[in-house]
């Protein structure tokens, strides 16, 4: 890789690809869908060439569970998607999440349900990528909102997967995954690239689910001579299923701990507040776009905002949100749904200021004179 | 004077035998039969240490060990 | 006496497996087969789905993985791509792996890629209660055919010699010493292999259709079996009702992993 910073225009599929290549993925299996697809066209083009391996599977259930079987061999592993192959692929991410495999998954959000609008831009997975499998299960949600962004969140996809046993979604839109922007990518020897930690203990000693103090167990690849059990049943430290209470509790509290707990080190946000504002507005991935040209055009206009726009959507940033809404009248949430943030920033806000919510769902971006129109509406109340 | 015939050894392992009846079925001299819930050696001296009940024990609970 | 103990996790025993479920002989027939390749614990990752021939991976010492139902193949083609290297064999039923898992089933033949699949054919979803499967003959009775089975059933055996694997095999839990061989040599084949294995479910199959218990089940599958020499010299209506048994298919052909890695070595060759 080259060692200084790059100007390059590209496209936000074409950075998370490279960035992928960055971060150290090794594997990457995939089924074509639009909007992802130009990821794993690139993919199949750079990874042989780097000692990667790349492999179109039969579907998108096959794929995702192929970069788990990857990333137990060993290697840093990716898939990416969008709506209905998120979907499919829900079942296999849930196991991920309990067996604790690290894996980067991609979703480029369409319009849905359903085909629903293959070409257009939606934000309508971002309850999915929460709540999209069964049962209760760690899961970090990343949302880029430019290009220069989704390189460098892709590589943060992988460290935290790596760091945390956990499987990443990195939520893109069609937008950014397809708009042209000149970026100066970062330069990769600065870069902070989290490996596997190897084990210092013999194999005999080895529990593959201890319970440790961090909550995160070690992880050995397999063939490196810890043979171990792997089973998306809930299980004990030795990793075989287990159906007693107590090792129930103790697994299944850790598992969903570990991410929550760590919540501090992972979300990632801008939190940019005019002194005596009254109106926030929370943003992520492309509608903060919108925002931040709105907010430009209101502060012109001498109105003064509190925005917060988060680049991990999961874990949720409630306490920012709390705070925010302590000192504002009310709360903005431009999204290209029909409010699925919106009602998670009202349960963060406890009732301390009102929720506005800003909504488009035709395929267009939210214009960012709705937004402004909106600001200003609550201005002159 | 009579030759005494060496016995092979038949151990079964009671704890993993689930009296499944398989051995029974396979043994060509009858040296096994079903005893309530679990196979019993009825008849080591015609014993000839083939092995297909070991063989075909599903729960590794049977071991066959050749008298030489 | 072959010694199981050096394969298994002794403190995971007695079996899940039901009286007189064939799923034991299988087990029993891999490792012996296994040891015979010479391959060491370390080298081996053994992958299965869900169902009951699928729990045999929690009770042998090797890298073991217990997906979710029907994906066993897709993990297994995972950990084979990243580690060529690795003997990777999966372990998944009739269900598992010609219903949910059919599409993977016949695309990693397609592909030819180096996992060797040991398939255990019950005709039955056990562990769910009895369910009809794929492989549930004509007229024969499931939970969920209270009134005979109104479908056909697949040959899983053809359908990976027609979708390209390079090893297909049919043995019976009957005839366990060649049982061994077929596993043997599927292990040791580049391709991707199967060996399809005829194993009573005497609780779920067995016992609804009046077929006796396990023991009964298993020694009526010789009276069932013809070898497949002898099958070609039969007419197609003599083996109605038959298991063709032996090594069906055994040709050698391009391996996936083999063909990327050689791919990859030209890409970063040119590269230099």
């Amino acid at each position: 890789m080259e060692n200084q910073k790059q100007v390059r225009v590209m496209t936000g599929n074409e950075a998370c690809a490279e960035g992928a290549i960055v971060a150290g993925c090794r594997f990457f299996a995939g089924y074509p869908i639009t909007p992802s697809s130009e990821i794993a066209e690139i993919l199949s083009y750079l990874l042989p060439k780097v000692g990667g391996k790349f492999i179109q599977m039969e579907d998108e259930i096959a794929s995702m569970g192929a970069i788990i079987g990857g990333s137990l061999a060993g290697a840093k592993a990716m898939t990416a998607t969008s709506g209905p192959g998120f979907s499919l692929k829900q079942e296999n991410l849930g196991y991920a999440s309990l067996a604790e495999v690290p894996c980067v998954v991609v979703d480029v959000m369409r319009g849905g349900p359903s085909t629903g609008l293959p070409t257009l831009p939606s934000q309508g997975d971002i309850m999915q990528t929460r709540w999209g499998t069964h049962g209760d299960h760690p899961i970090i949600v990343l949302m880029p909102s430019g290009v220069r962004e989704v390189f460098e969140l892709t590589v943060r996809a992988f460290n935290l997967a790596e760091r945390y046993r956990v499987p990443v979604v990195l939520l893109m839109d069609e937008i950014i995954a397809h708009v042209s922007e000149k970026v100066t990518l970062p330069d990769v020897s600065e870069l902070e690239i989290v490996e596997r930690t190897k084990p210092t203990i013999p194999p005999e000693e080895f529990l593959p689910y201890q319970m440790t103090e961090s909550d995160i167990p070690p992880f050995v690849s397999f063939g490196e001579g810890y043979r171990y059990h792997v089973t998306g049943l809930v299980h004990d430290e030795t990793g075989f299923p287990t159906n007693n209470n107590e090792e129930i509790n103790r697994f299944l509290n850790r598992l969903n701990r570990k991410v929550i707990r760590y919540k501090d080190e992972i979300i990632e946000l801008e939190n940019e507040k005019d002194e005596g504002a009254r109106i926030g507005i929370f943003s992520f991935g492309s509608t903060s776009r919108s925002a931040r040209q709105a907010i430009a055009m209101a502060r012109d206009k001498g109105i003064k905002i509190h925005s917060i726009r988060t680049k991990v959507i999961w874990p949720f940033p409630d306490e920012q949100i709390l705070e925010m809404a302590e000192n504002v009248d009310y709360i903005i949430v431009p999204e290209l749904n029909f409010g699925q943030v919106a009602h998670e920033v009202e349960w963060a806000s406890r009732g301390k200021c009102e929720v506005i919510k800003i909504n488009r769902v035709d395929g267009e971006p939210i214009n960012p004179l709705q937004i402004l129109e909106t600001i200003e509406k609550l201005a002159s109340k | 004077m009579e030759k005494t015939k060496k016995l092979h050894k038949i151990e079964i392992i009671e704890e993993l035998c689930k009296g499944c009846d398989i051995c029974v079925q396979f043994c060509p001299f009858d040296v096994l039969a079903m005893n309530g819930p679990v196979v019993e050696v009825v008849n080591l001296e015609k014993c000839t240490a083939c092995g297909l009940c070991e063989l075909h024990c599903p729960d590794f609970a049977i071991i066959v060990t050749k008298n030489k | 006496m072959f010694n199981y103990e050096k394969y298994l996790r002794m403190d995971k025993l007695p079996l899940i497996w039901c009286a007189g479920c064939g799923d034991g002989i299988v087990l029993k027939s891999m490792l012996r087969a296994i040891d015979r390749t010479g391959l060491s614990k370390d080298e081996i990752a053994m992958v299965s789905g869900i169902g009951c021939s699928s729990r045999l991976t929690g009770y042998v010492d090797f890298n073991t993985l217990h997906t979710t139902h029907g994906r066993a193949i897709a993990y297994a083609t995972g950990i084979k791509m990243v580690k060529p290297e690795m003997t990777v064999i999966v372990v998944t039923g009739d269900g598992d792996a010609t219903a949910i898992g059919g599409n993977h089933y016949i695309h990693a033949a397609r592909r030819n890629i180096d996992l060797t699949v040991i398939l255990f054919n019950n005709h039955i979803y056990g562990m769910t209660g009895g369910q009809v499967s794929p492989t549930t003959p004509g007229g024969f009775f499931a939970s969920t055919a209270p009134y005979g089975n109104q479908d056909n059933a697949f040959n899983i055996s053809g359908l990976a010699q027609a979708a390209g694997a390079s090893f297909v095999a049919r043995g019976t839990v009957y005839d366990a010493v060649k049982l061994d061989r077929m596993i043997e040599k599927a292990i040791l084949k580049k391709g991707f292999s199967v060996v399809e294995v005829m194993t009573p479910c005497p609780t779920a199959f067995g016992r609804r259709n009046r077929l006796g218990n396990g023991a009964k089940m298993i020694m009526d599958l010789k009276k069932v079996s013809v070898s497949v020499e002898k099958a070609a010299k039969m007419e197609v209506e003599e083996l109605n009702d038959k298991i063709v048994t032996g090594i069906l298919m055994d040709v050698d052909k391009p391996e996936y992993t083999e063909r990327y890695l050689k791919l990859m070595e030209k890409l970063q060759n040119q590269s230099k």
